[in-house]
């Protein structure tokens, strides 16, 4: 009973014999496939694999958001989800963005902006509560996007290529940050990406999606000391060989 | 660290270059009135030069001098703002009711799929349908009387903000919706902190609409629903007609013109200020 016990605190998400299907000009899409997964309390787990290999598909399922056509999602814990765009509402302040996750988590009013502020202290925007989105930088508007997924308090937080737009200084920047705050808070991490080297930069392990559909080719762990970096020889040698793998892959289908 | 620091700092740091400098507040004033004054001049110049023609005799078409000081004149008599009232009265509740009424149905269509089903084509065609034909049955309906001048503005407003808001719930981003879901909002609460905001814009939009609607099937209503001892604007005009008083006809029509573009340029600032606000330049 103390066994069961312990592999059911242990585990933040399992997803089983996965698949999803959805129709599209009249014939049957078959977004993922028997996709088996299991994430850990506290990992960092990143999926990488080519557009059109399901990863947000995978997302959305965790998220619910999608229904799986068959196999299992089994979620414990809140989710909350990042996307490519930070998607602020447009009409509200960075702490005003905040402070929305805040209301509809039914935090009291008088908490709220304190609280929104100390977020954004967390990802290095003090000082910046007032502006509005578009009176911010691609990067800055993703770290609002970050404190406002750490507003929701989920423990598990599920990334679609958060950082896919930005340029490599900022990227890089925020992978370190991403890596700090998910050390420090203990979160679960499901990060998805189409870049071996972030994966390899990121990921406690990493799992490799082959597309059309989408099922998982290979799964490694990371033994790599962090911090890691994103040019170092260890991290491009991993990221290499995931890379031939895709591209294997993906002269095998076209 | 130190590096990273610096670099932080550089990256939120060069941000404030992208807001500009707002330019002086008289300066900004006077480029955008300047042009405005430069059309109205050149109507007045038009004008002046086809009576000079003597295309028309001048009690048929007066030049711009006797309009305006007839226009003067009439400014300075308190029963012309008498007038006014009445033709603005009509206007607040015709449009009152309508923004209510259309306000309401909006969001029911929008959020029932079978009233959607039902109506959302009906309310985008009594958009389209001159607000003029609905007086006959009006006048059936409630005689020659303000209900029958209300009831036809609110049929001429209602549609165009019901259509408005409808359009604005339907065109919100998917990925604004979708980031709501995430957050925890739903139904209502997605209605109140992400759609509704999100639809703002194209509300506005239906509430501008709506406005040109009901003023202009008002001063029709007033041209042919006329109510005894009311001398609306509308009246004024068409007893201007009768006495074949063409100076006074025009001055009213320059009160009737700028009315309905002082109420338009209100739903405009209005319009602007949230573009501004949501960074949408030169959209």
């Amino acid at each position: 009973m103390s066994q069961a016990l312990q592999v059911a605190t242990d585990e933040a998400v399992r997803v089983e014999r996965l698949s999803v299907a959805f129709p599209q000009r009249e014939r049957l899409h078959v977004a993922l496939q028997g996709v088996n997964l299991e994430l850990k309390r506290g990992e960092l787990l990143c999926v990488v694999g080519a557009s059109g290999s399901g990863k947000s598909t995978l997302l959305n399922v965790v998220a619910g958001l999608e229904r799986p056509s068959s196999g299992s999602v089994v979620v414990r814990g809140r989710v909350a989800l990042m996307f490519q765009e930070a998607a602020l509402l447009p009409w509200l302040t960075a702490a005003g963005n905040v402070e929305l996750a805040l209301t509809l988590r039914g935090i009291h009013r008088s908490e709220r902006k304190r609280i929104a502020h100390e977020l954004l202290r967390r990802v290095h925007l003090a000082g910046f509560e007032g502006r509005l989105p578009h009176q911010l930088s691609g990067g800055m508007k993703q770290r609002v996007a970050l404190a406002r997924v750490l507003a929701q308090e989920a423990e598990i937080l599920l990334m679609d290529e958060p950082f896919a737009a930005l340029d490599a200084i900022t990227r890089d920047l925020l992978h370190e940050e991403l890596e700090g705050l998910w050390q420090r808070s203990g979160l679960t991490v499901l990060f998805v990406t189409h870049n071996p080297r972030e994966a390899v930069r990121l990921g406690d392990r990493v799992v490799v999606f082959t597309r059309h559909p989408g099922r998982v080719a290979r799964e490694m762990s990371i033994d790599l000391p962090r911090p890691r970096s994103l040019d170092s020889p260890e991290v491009a040698a991993i990221a290499g060989r995931i890379t031939q793998q895709l591209k294997h892959e993906m002269r095998d289908i076209g | 660290m130190a590096e990273l620091a610096a670099v932080l700092e550089s990256d939120t740091g060069g941000d404030e270059l992208l807001l500009a400098p707002a330019a002086p507040r008289l300066g900004r004033y006077w480029s955008s009135v300047w042009p405005k004054l430069g059309a109205v001049a050149l109507v007045l110049v038009g004008w002046q030069v086809v009576v000079w023609t003597g295309w028309k005799p001048d009690y048929v078409l007066p030049g711009p001098a006797p309009v305006l000081r007839r226009l003067v004149e009439d400014l300075s008599q308190p029963d012309f703002y008498e007038g006014v009232a009445i033709t603005l009265r009509r206007a607040v509740i015709g449009y009152g009711l309508a923004l209510v009424i259309g306000t309401a149905t909006g969001l029911l269509v929008a959020r029932l799929t079978i009233l959607r089903k039902a109506f959302g084509a009906a309310l985008l065609g009594l958009q389209s349908m001159p607000s003029i034909t609905w007086f006959p049955l009006a006048i059936l309906l409630f005689q020659l009387s303000e209900s029958a001048i209300v009831f036809v503005v609110l049929l001429g407003a209602g549609p165009a903000i019901a259509a408005g808001l409808l359009s604005g719930v339907d065109h919100v981003q998917p990925l604004l919706v979708r980031v709501g879901r995430v957050m925890g909002a739903r139904g209502l609460s997605l209605y109140r902190h992400v759609i509704l905001p999100a639809a703002l814009p194209a509300f506005i939009g239906g509430l501008k609409q709506g406005w040109a609607f009901a003023w202009r099937s008002l001063m029709a209503g007033e041209l042919i629903v006329i109510v005894s001892h009311q001398p609306s604007l509308g009246v004024r005009l068409e007893f201007a007609r009768e006495f074949s008083d063409t100076e006074q006809l025009l001055a009213l029509m320059i009160v009737i013109f700028a009315i309905g573009v002082v109420v338009d340029s209100v739903f405009s600032a209005i319009d602007a200020r949230i573009r501004r606000r949501w960074g949408l330049h030169g959209g």
